[in-house]
Parts: C-alpha cells; structure tokens; sequence
C-alpha cells in the first residue's frame, strides 16, 4: 500500500475492496455499466489474460479484475458487477455503488449499448453524481450501424462533460483511444466538468438547506451534495456503508441533523412525502436522459425494431415457443453427448497410458505394493476417470449454452416459463440455472447468482440437482437401454431415449413441486419484483465464446471436482482393499446396507456406490462393477450386453434399473457441488438442506415404485 | 381526467402513458429505475405463453413484467403501438 493512498485516507477502504495495489503509482480503473452492453468484452479486450475472478469479500458477487499498461504506467483495472441502477439494493448493486463511491477509482469507466442508449445514460448520470472522473464508453457502434442509428459522440460528451469514446470491442475499435483518455482522466492530465443534475424546485430547496453542513464533513471525500440527497432519501443501507467507510455516522452530528429535520419539515410543507421524494430524485435522472438522447441519437429507420419482434413472435410464441425451445435442447444434448465420445475415449487412452508409466516409476522406485496401489489405482485411476468422462463434454456443452446465452435467447426461455415458476413462487430465472444444470449442477448452482432475490436464489441452488447432470446422464442412458429397452428390437434406441426424455421431464416437475413445498415451508414468501430484460439478439462472437466458457466454467468445475476426486479415490480403494476378517471393508459396508437398500429396490452394493460416487457420479457405474467382480481397482466393461449380464447374475431386474434410475436422478449433489453450494450460499444450514432434500425425495421415490412394484406382483 | 388501467391489462400492441405507480418503498423504486416516471410512453409488446409476464418496450429497451408489478402502473391508452 502506497503513501499517496494512505495519506488520503484511502488506504484502508482499498484494503477493504481488497484492490492490490503494487505500487503507490498504480491507478485503480472501475468498470461499469447495464447488463448486455459488451462490459466484458471492453475488460477482456484491455486486460487480455491477466485478470483474476474471485468474490467480493462477504459477497457471493463475482469480482474480476485485471491489469494492462499504458504509457509506462500501470492500471488495475476492476469490473463491477453489471447494474442497471445504483440505487436500488441488490447485492450487485451495492458492491457496484461502494466501490464507485468508497473504493475512490482513480477513474471510473461506464460501458454503455449504443443501440439502447437513454437506458442506459441512466446509471452514466447515477455515476456522475457520485464522482468527476467519469469516462463514458458507448459500445456496440456496429450493432447501432446496422440498425441505422447514429449517435453524435462530440455532442453527447459536451452535454454530459465528461469524454465520451466511441468504440467496438468486438473488433478492437476504439479501445486505443479509451486507454489514451482513462490515462489522462485518472492521471488529472485532463479535467473534467460533469454536467449538474438539476432536479424540481422544492428538491433542490432542501438540498440547500442540508449540503452547507454536509460539506465540511465529507470534504475531499465524497461529493456532499449527493450524500445530501441520500440523506434526503433514507436509505439505511446506503447511509450505514456511507458511516462505515467514514468512521463516524454524520446522521448522528447535531449540525446535520439539525438541518436535516429542517430540510425534511421543508419536503413536508411542500406536500413532497417519500414516495414523492424517490420519485422526484428519479424523474431528474430519466428526463436529462430523455433529454441528451433526443439531442445525440437518431434514428435514421424507425422500423429497425421490426424484424427482432418478429423472432420474438416466433420464438415465443404459444404453439412454437415450447417446441422450439426443447429442440434447441435436443440439438445442444445431441450434440454434447455425440461429440463427446470419441475425445473421452482419446483422453481415456492416453491417461491410462501415463497410468502404466506411473506404475512403472513406482516399480522402479521400488515402492511396496500398497503404497502404489493406493497412489496409483485408487486416487490416479479415479482422477483419470473422472477427468475423461467430465471434461469433454463440458468443453462441448458450455460453449454451445453460451452461444445461445450470447445471441440472447436464453431469457426468452426465462419468458417463456415464468408463469410455471411464478405458481410454484419461484422465479423464472430459474429454467436458465436449470439449463446450465443439465452441464454441471456446480455450474448451474453458481448460475442462480443471475437471481436478484435471495429466497429465489436458494430454492434454485437447493433444486438444482434434480436435473441431471452430464456425469449422470452416461449412468442414466446405459441403464435405461439395458433395462427399459432391453427387449424391443429395432426400437431399443427410439424407446431408451423417450425413456430419458421422459426421466427429464420429471426432473423439471420435481424440482416444481419441491420448489412449492419449499416455498410453503422453510423458504416461504411471496415472489418477489419480477423483471427480465429481453436484451436485442446480436451475433455471438464463437471465439470469445469458446475461450471464456472453457476457461470460466469448464475449468472452473473440472479443478473443483478434481479437488474431490482424488482424495475419494485414494478412500474408495482403502476400502476395497482394506480387509477385516476375511472380507473387505467395502463388503462389509455393503452388507451392512444391503437390508435398507433393497427396501428401496436397490441393494447394498448399488446404494454403496452412490455414496462413494460423491466425489463425481461418474464412477457411481465403475463402483457397482468393482464391488460385484470384487476387483479391488475400478474397471470398465467392453460392451452394454456384457455389463447387462454381469448385473442380472447379481440380482438386477428391471425393477432394480428403474429404481437405480430414479435415484440417479434424486439423491444429494455430488461433492463438487456441495463445496459450490456451500460456497455460495455462506451457510452450513442451507447446504444440509441442499444435501437432504433431493436424498430424501430419492428415498421416497424408490419406496413408493419398488413396494408398489413388489405389491403389484410385476416383479418380473 | 381519462381513466386509467392498469397496465398489466393494456392489451399487446397497445401504447400506454405512465400516470401513477401504486408501488410503494423497493418496488416503487424499481420501476423508477426501469424509467417509469410520470407520462413515460409504454408499448405492451407479447403475451408469455401462459399470459404472464408481458414484455413491454420501455425507453427503448424490452422488459418483461410480472402482473404483479405492471398491475402498480397505471396508464392512460393512447391507442395502437408502432
């Protein structure tokens, strides 16, 4: 931490945003901006590879931020969290708004849609309220080109007084000169006058009365006259960051709240209660926005809307919208799971060729049996196993979400089932969480983050498990072709895969009817403010596509659930060859299960398997074959007819299929999971929540099929 | 004065003019912040599957509404959108 910071007094609310700053030279950068305006892409594109996701200290928002040079000198730079306001108060919007106000940037980018520019002057003049070294950034110049809408960029930035650069990160176009005025705007080469939002007489009255006692306090701080609107306003949890970050509560000075009264008697006599006030502060922002946009944005054709509302129509509408939405699903499954085969079996080849290198470092080394047992083929060979059925297609399945995320269909899935969400109180945000569930449940539990309110966000992280992931849907299949379909014929195929689709249909239902009972329950409470945007479609850009969603979620879950793996690995083989008598600890385990499982169709070494697939369900199948041949090492078998075999010589019928279906389906998130649930959410309570609901549902499910099955006499 | 409706009843393809919100403190707030304000122009654009959310154009973005808040703006009919 440098002197110049410290001798400001900034130090310390920089410690608390935890920007690390180098040098006392280095200048912090924030980037802001709505949702949808490209703000990633203008970080990716200035800070390249060299950034660093992580969370806001106490928040589960996420925080990136990355370093690039300028003209010898050096910027961090920090991307908040996309908002639309900053004066509502969600979580995002809070992180975004102390930073701008208490962080103290040196300056302070917004990124804004050219195409939709009045929306989004809106935070542009929220931000400009707060501090001077504004630099407004309008993006997406190509996609406003196409749509023939010309903004005057010299006319916007003298209204707005603060520099205004035109740009398409995209393309490259335009960043240059970005770096060249945020260098000269957080170096004070180049001063800045931001314009004055002017709101009605009777607020500007008290505003009056309240900033000359306010000054003084703040001075070189924070700008006083929008801590006097705030004050105006009450919001308690603007005003308790506001005395934290200074040490003292100015609510609490006699000066100022003296002349708050005064101000508020004031706001009374002229009949402005706060509803009023709220609503008088905002109309000042709307109408200059209104206002700057008639002067600088024109549109050359005004039926440039025609042809999106007319996909829209389509995509979402009451025959189509469904049919659509499930065949784009399909394709992305088909693909995900095609694709993935002949890469996992490469990975598979190759992994387990360094397995025999490792074998034979460790016979060199003269290492005693067990010891390479233990390293070798429990936690290399589970590790292995675990990275070559996850890794290809999450590489495959991601890419192709984020392409559909990209070109702005998926909120129109959000549109398209909010009503099924809203009946169970849930939020419709939820079908988006439910979609990246079907690639990984940790990556869709991390994807609820997209869900404003808190209660929602839980019921989706609790309920996300109850669509099957792509480490269950190998399980899922192969059981389904052996037992369900094992006599059709010609139609085994058609039939196994109505079998799946059927087996995803009442996952979704699952998760509707959990989330209701949820919500009538331990999460109860009415739905809270609804609102989605439905962003303009644009074209997706594939190669940024590929490297972020490999790099940011592929990866991501892949290192989480390799944290997992090989620690269960190196368990799952004590187990197996461990002996107590003369039986291993594994079959004791099982045996020991053995007479609650088959109350619930299973038997003690299916259930035994589901436990030590926690690590990854992926090796929920290996278990099950290493536990009946009593190999001791996870082994694969050549073909579906031969693992069919050795099932039924072990008692399997289709009963047992069915019911080792369902819980697949229903039974506690994988370890990965967990740790992300548990991560998310802070809480060890609502982690137990996460980890027995789905347990419990399994459990009833396969009682309820396998008694009735039993009863009914359909044994056979 | 012209009667107002809800908006939530403004049928798609229909303009309306903001005149009130009923909204009080959080959600009060949202809807400002969506633009909302006295005598803003507000276009019902499509009906959701199942009549709910309705997506609306508002300030030149798309924002879908739960009946639930649109039913807190009340607007006055200008007549058919563009």
């Amino acid at each position: 931490m440098g002197l110049t910071h410290c001798s400001t007094g900034l130090g310390v609310m920089k410690e608390m945003f935890q920007v690390r700053v180098n040098s006392p030279n280095d200048l912090v950068v924030a980037l802001g901006g709505n949702p949808n305006t490209g703000k990633s892409t203008v970080f990716n594109s200035l800070t390249g590879l060299n950034q660093h996701t992580g969370n806001w200290p106490g928040k589960t928002v996420t925080n990136a931020r990355g370093k690039y040079t300028h003209k010898g000198d050096n910027f961090i730079l920090v991307d908040l969290p996309g908002t639309y306001s900053l004066l509502a108060n969600s979580a995002e919007e809070e992180v975004a708004r102390n930073f701008i106000c208490f962080g103290r940037p040196d300056a302070t980018v917004i990124v804004t849609d050219a195409t939709c520019l009045e929306r989004n002057l809106y935070i542009v003049l929220q931000v400009i309220e707060i501090t001077d070294n504004v630099v407004v950034c309008v993006n997406l110049l190509d996609e406003a080109e196409k749509k023939k809408i010309r903004v005057d960029l010299p006319r916007l930035s003298t209204l707005l007084g603060v520099p205004v650069i035109g740009t398409n990160a995209r393309s490259g176009i335009g960043l240059k000169e970005l770096k060249d005025v945020v260098y000269k705007v957080a170096t004070n080469e180049l001063k800045v006058n931001p314009v004055r939002i002017c709101y009605d007489e009777v607020v500007e009255g008290a505003v009056r009365l309240l900033e000359p006692h306010i000054e003084e306090k703040v001075k070189n701080k924070l700008n006083s006259r929008w801590v006097a609107l705030r004050l105006l306003e009450g919001e308690d949890t603007i005003l308790d960051s506001l005395r934290d970050y200074l040490g003292v509560d100015i609510r609490e000075d006699d000066a100022v709240s003296s002349a708050l009264s005064e101000a508020k008697q004031y706001l009374r006599q002229k009949q402005v209660g706060k509803d009023e006030l709220c609503d008088r502060l905002a109309a000042g922002i709307v109408k200059l926005a209104e206002d700057i946009r008639e002067k600088t944005v024109v549109f050359e054709n005004g039926q440039y809307k025609q042809w999106e509302r007319k996909i829209d129509n389509i995509l979402t509408s009451k025959v189509f919208g469904i049919p659509i939405m499930l065949a784009l699903l399909g394709v992305v499954f088909w693909l995900t799971i095609e694709g993935a085969n002949y890469p996992s079996q490469v990975l598979n080849t190759i992994l387990f060729w360094v397995e025999d290198r490792l074998t034979d470092l460790c016979m060199w080394a003269g290492l005693p049996d067990w010891l390479r047992g233990a390293v070798v083929m429990g936690m290399y060979r589970t590790l292995a196993w675990v990275v070559s059925v996850m890794l290809p297609p999450m590489a495959i399945f991601f890419p192709l979400l984020t392409l559909l995320e990209d070109s702005g269909y998926l909120p129109r899935i959000a549109f398209n089932l909010d009503n099924f969400f809203k009946k169970v109180c849930a939020h419709g945000k939820q079908a988006l969480t439910m979609c990246m569930g079907f690639g990984c449940n940790a990556a869709g539990v991390i994807a609820c983050r997209i869900i404003d309110s808190p209660r929602e966000r839980l019921i989706a992280a609790i309920t996300n498990n109850f669509v099957p992931c792509n480490g269950r849907f190998p399980t899922l299949i192969a059981l389904a072709v052996m037992f369900v379909a094992g006599s059709a014929g010609k139609y085994r195929s058609i039939l196994a895969s109505l079998f799946i689709l059927g087996v995803i249909v009442s996952g979704v239902a699952i998760t509707l009817f959990i989330s209701s009972i949820l919500s009538r329950t331990i999460l109860r409470g009415l739905p809270s403010s609804f609102t989605l945007e439905l962003p303009p479609y644009r074209k997706p850009q594939i190669g940024r596509i590929i490297i972020r969603s490999i790099h940011d979620r592929t990866l991501f879950v892949l290192a989480r659930a390799m944290m997992v793996a090989a620690p269960a690995g190196l368990l799952i083989w004590l187990l197996a060859n461990l002996q107590v008598g003369s039986t291993s600890i594994l079959r004791h385990c099982a045996l020991f299960l053995d007479p609650f499982a088959r109350w619930i169709g299973l038997d003690g070494y299916i259930l035994l398997a589901f436990i030590l697939g926690f690590p990854a369900n992926e090796i929920v199948i290996p278990v099950v074959i290493m536990s009946y041949t009593a190999t001791g090492y996870m082994i694969e078998l050549d073909s579906l007819e031969a693992l069919r075999e050795l099932l039924v010589a072990n008692g399997w019928t289709w009963l047992t299929g069915v019911c080792a279906m369902l819980f697949c389906l229903n039974h506690f998130p994988c370890g990965t999971t967990m740790l992300t649930i548990y991560k998310e959410t802070q809480s060890m309570k609502w982690s137990l929540v996460a980890f027995f609901v789905p347990v419990i549902t399994g459990i009833v499910l396969c009682f309820v099929v396998a008694q009735a099955a039993r009863l009914l006499g359909l044994m056979c | 004065m012209e009667s107002l409706i809800p908006l939530h009843l403004l049928s798609p393809g229909s303009l309306g003019k903001v005149k009130k919100l009923t909204a009080e403190g959080k959600s009060r707030r949202r809807l400002l912040d969506l633009g909302l304000i006295y005598d803003t122009k507000v276009e019902a654009l499509r009906r959701s599957l199942s009549g709910d959310p309705v997506a609306y154009e508002i300030r030149g973005a798309v924002i879908a509404l739960r009946a639930e808040e649109a039913s807190k703006v009340l607007v006055e009919w200008l007549g058919p959108g563009r």
